[in-house]
This record gives C-alpha cells, structure tokens and sequence, in this order.
C-alpha cells in the first residue's frame, strides 16, 4: 500500500491545484517548485480553472495492473485554458466520439484503489463539457 | 392548542447555493424484469441513473457540492462543516466529507462528518446544518444528501435503487437564494428496511414499508409542520417527498391535500429512480431551478428505521439570478445514456471477478 | 540544446565532447541471444548466453568491468544487483560492475557509461550487457512495470501505458502534419521484412499493408503492428582501446566515433512540444558532432521502432526528414536495406523483438556487423558510418552513438 504517496498530492489529484511563478507569470501544472521557463523558483499556489481541450487522446485496451478494472478506458492529454498539457483519463463520454480540440471540463473521479485493501484514489479526469437543458 | 414542536433557529438561515448530482447512466426497469420476471409485472419506475466505474458517494458529492459554492459565490475556506449523508459511503471507516471538504478547498479550518440514517440522512445534516448557522456558531455550512444505492440482484428494491443527489449550503437569510421558515422531524423504532453490518444489500419488509412506516411518518411531519406553521397545502406553491417509486409520493401527497402539479416538478423519481439519501434533495434543486421570489416549498423526507424530516422553504429575490451559475438538474436528468442489465452489473459490481 | 553542445566543444582543441589524451574506442566482439520467449531460460542464463558469445567474437579479451543495463528486473524478476550477480554468474567474480537504468534507453546509456570509462583509459576493456526477461509476469504486471518509465504521479496513475502515450503522440502527429491512418505501416513492413533473414529475430515473417490494416488496436490509432512485442533477451559488447586490441582476424575494426545521451521532460504533458523529441535531436546532434560526421555520411540508421510513431520522430530529430515529414520515408525506396537510408536493419524492435533495456545493445550490435560486412543477407552495401539511437520511456531519455568503420590496420 502506498498510502502516504497519494494522501501527499490529494490536492493537486482532487482540485487541479498547481502553482504560478512569480517571476513570469507562467501557470505550472503539475506542480515543480522551479519555474521551467524562467528557472526562478515558483511555489505560489494557483487554482485551475479545470477547462481545456483536447490535445490528444486514445483508448487503453490493455491496461496495466491497477487499472484493469476500468479497462478499456479513454485517454488524453489535455490543453488546459491557463496553458499548461495534463495527461488524464476521459471519462462521461457515452457514444460521444473525442475529437482533437474538443472542449472538456475537469471532475473529480476514483482513479484506482490501492489494492484490495487500500485507500481509493480519488483525481482529476476530464469529460465533454456538460450541456445545459433549456428550461421549459 | 396543539403543542408546537416547530424547530426554529434564533438566527434566520437560507440556502446560500444547491447544486445536484445525477450520473448519466440509466437502466430501464423493463431491463431488470427481462431478466428476473420474464418481462411480466408492473414496473414502479421508467428508470434508474447508474453511477459510473469511477464515481462513488465521493465523486458525486464533490460535484454537487461544487455546483452549490458556485451558485452561492461563496468561498469554500469560509465553510465551517462539511456534511454527508447517504449509506453507501465508500469505505465502511473513513469519512466521505474530509475528501469532499478537501476537493472543493475547504480544508481545513472545518467541521467534517457523515451522516447516517436510511434515505434521510441528507435532511438530517441540512437540520444540523441550520443550527449551526442559526446559532451563530457557523457562517456556512455544507449539507450533502448523496447515495449510489444498493438493491439486490432480482429484489423489488433493484427497478429503483438509484445513484444521484444534492448539496446544500446553509448560510444567512438575508443572503440566501430560498430561506427556511422552519422545520419539523417525527420519528420512531420502525424496522422497514435495514442493511446488517457487513452485509452487501439491504432488507426490507415489504409491505410492511409502505402504510406503518413511509405513510405514517411522512403524513405526521407535513401535517404536524403546517400545523406548527399554520398553512395549508394552498400555501405551497411546490411540494417534494421521499421517492423510492412513482405511486408513494403520489399517494402521501393526494392524501395531504396536495394537488399533482405542486408536485410534479420536484418529483424526478420515474427518470432517475430513488436517490435514496439525495432523493428527496434532488427533487428539491429541480424545484428550485425554477422557482420564483415568494414561491413557498414544502419538503418532507423519509428515512426506513423511521423517520421524516420536513422543511417550510421560501425562494428568495436572489434565486433566479444565482441559478444560472451552475448546471441544472434537468440537464444532469437529460444527461441520459441507456445501458443493459450486463453493463448495470458490470457498473455496480455484481460479476465475480475474483 | 545546441548552445549545450557547443559549449561542450569549445572546451578544448580535440574533438568536441573528446577531452585530449582519450584514445579511441573500439568494439572488440558482440554477442546476441535470439530474442523471444524464453519460458525455460533464466535472467541470468540470457545473460551468461550474451556474454560469453561476445567473449568468444572477442577472441578471449578479459573485461575489467561489467555494465548491465536492464530496467526491468527489479519489478518483473525481485532482483536488483544485476552487477554482482552476473558478473560473478559469467564467470567474472571480482571485476568491477554495475547495473545502468535509463528505462528503454538504459542500453545505449550503459554502453557510454563504458564508452567514457574505456576512453579516458579508467578501464581497459569493458563489458557492456543489455539484458532483460519480461515472461515470467503476466501482461497487467508487464504493463505496470514499463509504465515506470513515465510519470509514476502524473502518467501511470491515470492508467498511462507506453503504448498509449505512443497512441497519443501519432494521433497528435496524424492531426499537425494531415497524415493518412497507415502512415506508419511501411516502418512496420520494412521491419518485418529485414527480420525474415535475422537468426535473433522473434517475428521471422514478412507482413502486408492489408495485415497492418486490419490488425486489433492496442491504443487507437495504435495497432499490434505499431508495437513492438515486449520479449527476453540479451546482448554484450566488449569495448576496448585500440592499443589493448588483439590482432585483428582480418575484419574491419569498429569505432565508437561519436557516443551522446540527452534528456527531456520526462513527462509527455511537461515536454513544450512534445512532437518534437528534443533528447533525440540533441543526443544525435552531439554525437554526430563528437565523430565528425554529417547525417547525410550516415550509411544506416538504427533507430528505436518500439512503437512506429517512434521511427518517424527519430528520423526527423536525427536530421534525416524535416520536420513532419518523417512518415514519408516509411516505405522501401527509403529505408529498406537498399533504399537512401537503411533503418533496423535486423528487424529492429518491431520484428527483431523488444528486450527493453537490452535493446541498446542489440542495435548497437547489429550495426557493428553491418560495418564489418557480417550483416549476410541483412547487409547494407558499403556501410561504413552506423547512426544509433534508443530512447527512454517517450523519448525522454535518447542515447546516441556514430559508429565507424576503420580502415585496417589501424
């Protein structure tokens, strides 16, 4: 069990919480404390919005120990609106079929358990971005 | 005179935000008769929404809590309690509300807890949330009424069993999108419906379920409350129950007066099926999606063991602005995608695997 | 990444990245295992396999010090310390050893770790063994194992495997450069094709575009035929200086000319142009730089196939395609043994079979015969300048070598 692991990133997993380096302004998600821009340390906090689009995306049929369960499950690399890429599940589609650009949203999903026994990891995905109803 | 056991706070306190949560997967009833009836009986429902692989209690309590804060514009560091209900929180030891309180950023100067009693757990962390706000002790605090409910393979409880439900933040009347005017509970020992420790589905009593225990306890806290309240079912412009099929909700509302169509907005239990701690809840946001200023609502729900919890609520000038802020629930009801009885047992966890 | 490789140059009046007074390196002997499933074979036994043919092609050169690359054997065998288990298995007790770990790189990356000990005269003669065994888990275990060569937070908790990230990238790619759905598949038929005469090669069997066509996705737009399998195997070279040589047996010597590893981002999403497969480009560059040569002198190209998205990224870091245009050398006329520029000459990953960390070594020998004409049937005609590349999880770890074939005599 891997329990400290994940408890340790439980906010940037559930919230998409990354940081902003002082220096230049650039959102960093995932967090790395060292602005990969400009070098200057950035440890500043910054809440993600949680939109982007669809950078690229596949299907996993064969999927690794973990994540069987789930299989076959969407994957993409997401464009988030603030800049930054993040690889992560799809999930929500139904039949809707994923294109390059597509406008997504994040949620906050069960990735895995920590085996049987384990804690369950809880994370970002991200789905088609929810259609309002027209009221009647 | 009647004694009145209407619980009021000394401080007014309101809805600052509601937001629901309903997972997009529904299996049709004739889905579940196909495979244990033959296709023959009635069926108490249209359908039931089917959380997904990767959604839990948690998963969707953070959803809707998220759609509360974003209707109330709140921040979440200024809540002070974050409170879930339901029975079928994921882990049997270990709180749904830390991982709730932690995704929306409300860690971690907070109360956080999960509340337990059959379908009314949600009512009852709203009750608890009044009095936190009422006495001052809180700003904000966050009430959760979520289930992915279990019903056994082939039993009456699986057409139903449901997977959805709603947030609501308590906070100050006079910024609130719909203020509480009061409310009432009424319960007793009545054992209709139970799940033994360790055990994966519930039992139920049957016929036993319906006049002793939702019947009796939903009609005493609606009437004992509008007694309390004096009004009368004219005074409500919409009414919601306890839902865990079509015919009840009906019936407990003709019963006390109430005509359909007070009641038909609120009542989402033919398309989603009982949301069990969340049902009640649920019906309530469909309701508030389109309520307006003045308009009061009645809600009563009902919890196996038994209870029910009933609410006198009035939508305030500020609803009809705020709502927009988060989606409605009609679209997470119309978020629909069918599946077979095989996919529903893949979802829930009903094949051997192992 | 340029400015790095030229600061490096202008250290001294040598070679650039050769510091004066560093002699030639030379490859005195290479051993290949067939590469496969070796359900009656052990780690160590691939491994002694390996060394011992490269020992003998050697012409009985005793190594001072071993380097073993391998990845896997930690997650897939319970069994780390690969130094001192298997140079004390080969026969080696007591000689200096380690294991070298870049994921699919590690090859390459423990053949410069050996490069730079026999160079600056550290070491007299080196061993360097690639191996791996990936049969004794089952495919989920496998999986997750390779998936340690990506963002263990950030990648493989989402259920990221090697071959989707591969998926995500020739989806990417189809999408900028408008490139049709088999694309790719001539890299694939190539492949197959040159493995059909290679003893060492898993899949022996030339293949069609119909079969590329209608295989199953592993990761769509990824098929069976973009991926390369997973297999055991092992291979050794024995490196040298030139001074410490034997007398030749009358093959041509081979030169390391040109030895480079660069990284990158580790994960896909952290790279700012992920199609860009920066490692593979500076690594190919400096070593290019270090032999003195031009990609256009480049007679072969022993590229990193492990997924056919791979060989078209590869081409175009190395210089050999423009950017975008890497998918348009996927056919005969251009990569076939005879075509403008030969690539996996043997198979490579896709036929020969993927060893993991062993295959580094695998290409690394596989040029060394082509330079010395022992390619038989696989020969590319005249070769005498071999680039060598293998890349570490998405290419974020790329290990560059220019071999060279030296006039006799010298």
């Amino acid at each position: 069990m891997e329990t400290s692991r994940h408890w340790r990133l439980r906010q940037q997993r559930y919230a998409l919480v990354g940081e902003v380096c002082p220096s230049c302004e650039l959102k960093i998600f995932p967090p790395r404390d060292i602005c990969p821009d400009c070098g200057n340390e950035a440890r500043t906090i910054f809440q993600f919005s949680g939109r982007g689009e669809v950078y690229s995306h596949t299907t996993v049929y064969q999927a690794p120990a973990g994540h069987t369960e789930n299989s076959p499950y969407p994957l993409a690399i997401v464009r988030l609106e603030e800049g930054p890429l993040v690889t992560a599940q799809l999930t929500d589609l139904a039949d809707k079929p994923v294109e390059i650009g597509m406008p997504v949203e994040m949620v906050t999903r069960k990735l895995r358990s920590d085996g049987e026994r384990g804690i369950l990891v809880y994370g970002y995905k991200f789905r088609p971005r929810l259609a309002r109803a027209e009221q009647s | 005179m009647p004694e009145n056991h209407l619980m009021k706070p000394n401080r007014p306190v309101g809805f600052a935000g509601y937001g629901a949560y309903i997972p997009q997967f529904r299996l049709p009833a004739s889905e579940v008769a196909r495979i244990w009836t033959g296709g023959q009986g009635g069926l108490p429902i249209k359908e039931k929404a089917v959380a997904g692989l990767d959604e839990d209690v948690i998963t969707m309590s953070i959803e809707a809590a998220r759609n509360a804060l974003a209707r109330s514009g709140v921040p979440a560091s200024e809540i002070r309690a974050v409170w879930v209900g339901s029975e079928s929180h994921p882990y049997a030891v270990k709180p749904t509300s830390t991982v709730v309180a932690e995704a929306i950023g409300a860690t971690p100067h907070t109360q956080a807890a999960d509340w337990e009693f059959a379908c009314k757990a949600g009512t009852e962390a709203i009750q608890a949330a009044i009095g936190f706000v009422g006495s001052g002790m809180a700003e904000y605090a966050l009430a959760i009424g979520m289930d992915t409910a279990q019903g056994r393979p082939g039993d009456a409880l699986e057409y139903t069993a449901g997977a959805g439900g709603a947030a609501f933040l308590l906070g100050p009347a006079e910024t609130a999108l719909c203020t509480i005017e009061g409310s009432y509970s009424f319960a007793t020992d009545t054992p209709d419906f139970w799940r033994r420790a360790n055990e994966t589905y519930p039992e139920h009593g049957e016929r036993f379920t319906g006049e002793p225990a939702y019947f009796k306890h939903i009609t005493t806290a609606a009437q004992s409350l509008m007694e309390s309240t004096g009004t009368t079912p004219d005074d409500f412009r919409y009414v919601v129950f306890h839902q865990p099929n079509t015919k009840f909700p009906l019936r407990v509302g003709k019963d006390l007066g109430f005509r359909e169509d007070q009641i038909e907005t609120g009542l989402l239990v033919p398309e989603i099926g009982n949301t069990y701690a969340g049902s009640a809840l649920v019906g309530l946001t469909a309701i508030l999606d389109v309520a307006e200023a003045g308009d009061r609502i009645l809600m009563v729900s009902y919890g196996s063991g038994a209870g029910s919890d009933a609410f006198s609520l009035q939508a305030t000038g500020l609803l009809s602005a705020r709502r927009s802020a988060a989606p409605d629930t009609l679209s997470y009801v119309r978020r629909r995608t069918e599946i077979d009885y095989a996919t529903y047992a893949r979802l829930r966890g009903k094949l051997v695997t192992k | 990444m340029t400015e790095r490789a030229d600061s490096r140059s202008s250290r001294g009046p040598g070679l650039p990245g050769q510091p004066n007074g560093w002699s030639p390196v030379l490859v005195a002997g290479i051993g290949m295992t067939p590469v496969g499933e070796h359900w009656d074979v052990s780690l160590r036994n691939l491994a002694l396999d390996a060394i011992s043919a490269a020992l003998e092609d050697a012409g009985g050169l005793r190594p001072d010090a071993l380097y073993v690359a391998n990845m896997l054997a930690p997650a897939l065998s319970g069994q780390s310390h690969l130094g001192a288990l298997l140079a004390d298995f080969a026969g080696l007790r007591g000689i200096e050893a380690t294991t070298v770990e870049a994921a699919g790189a590690s090859g390459g990356v423990a053949a410069r770790q050996a490069y730079l000990a026999v160079a600056s005269g550290a070491v007299e003669v080196a061993l360097v063994l690639g191996v791996e065994k990936v049969t004794d888990k089952d495919s989920g275990q496998v999986e997750a194992a390779l998936a340690t060569a990506s963002d263990a937070d950030y990648e493989a908790i989402q259920g990221v495997t090697a071959g989707a990230q591969a998926a995500l990238l020739m989806r990417r790619y189809f999408h900028e450069h408008r490139a049709p759905q088999d694309a790719l598949a001539g890299f694939s038929l190539v492949a197959h094709q040159n493995a059909v005469s290679n003893p060492n090669a898993m899949f022996r069997k030339a293949i069609s575009l119909e079969q590329y066509s209608n295989a199953p996705m592993v990761s769509d737009p990824l098929n069976t035929y973009d991926a390369a399998p997973m297999a055991d195997g092992a291979a050794a070279l024995i490196l040298a200086r030139a001074a410490t040589l034997l007398p030749p047996d009358g093959r041509p010597a081979v030169e390391i000319a040109g030895s480079a590893v660069a990284t990158a981002a580790m994960a896909v999403h952290d790279l700012p142009d992920p199609l860009g497969l920066p490692a593979g480009a500076a690594s190919a560059q400096a070593a290019l730089e270090r032999a003195a040569s031009q990609v256009e002198q480049v007679d072969l190209f022993e590229l990193h196939d492990r997924f056919s998205i791979f060989a078209a990224l590869s081409l175009e870091a190395a210089g050999f395609a423009e950017r975008g245009a890497g998918w348009l050398l996927a056919k005969q006329a251009e990569i076939a043994l005879d075509g403008r520029i030969p690539i996996c000459t043997y198979g490579g990953s896709k036929a020969r079979g993927e060893p993991g960390a062993a295959t580094g070594i695998y290409q690394l020998a596989e040029a060394v015969s082509q330079l010395q004409g022992r390619a038989g049937k696989n020969q590319v005609a005249g070769a005498s300048i071999a680039l060598v590349q293998c890349l570490g999880g998405s290419g974020a770890t790329a290990a560059t070598h220019v071999l060279r074939r030296m006039a006799n005599g010298t």
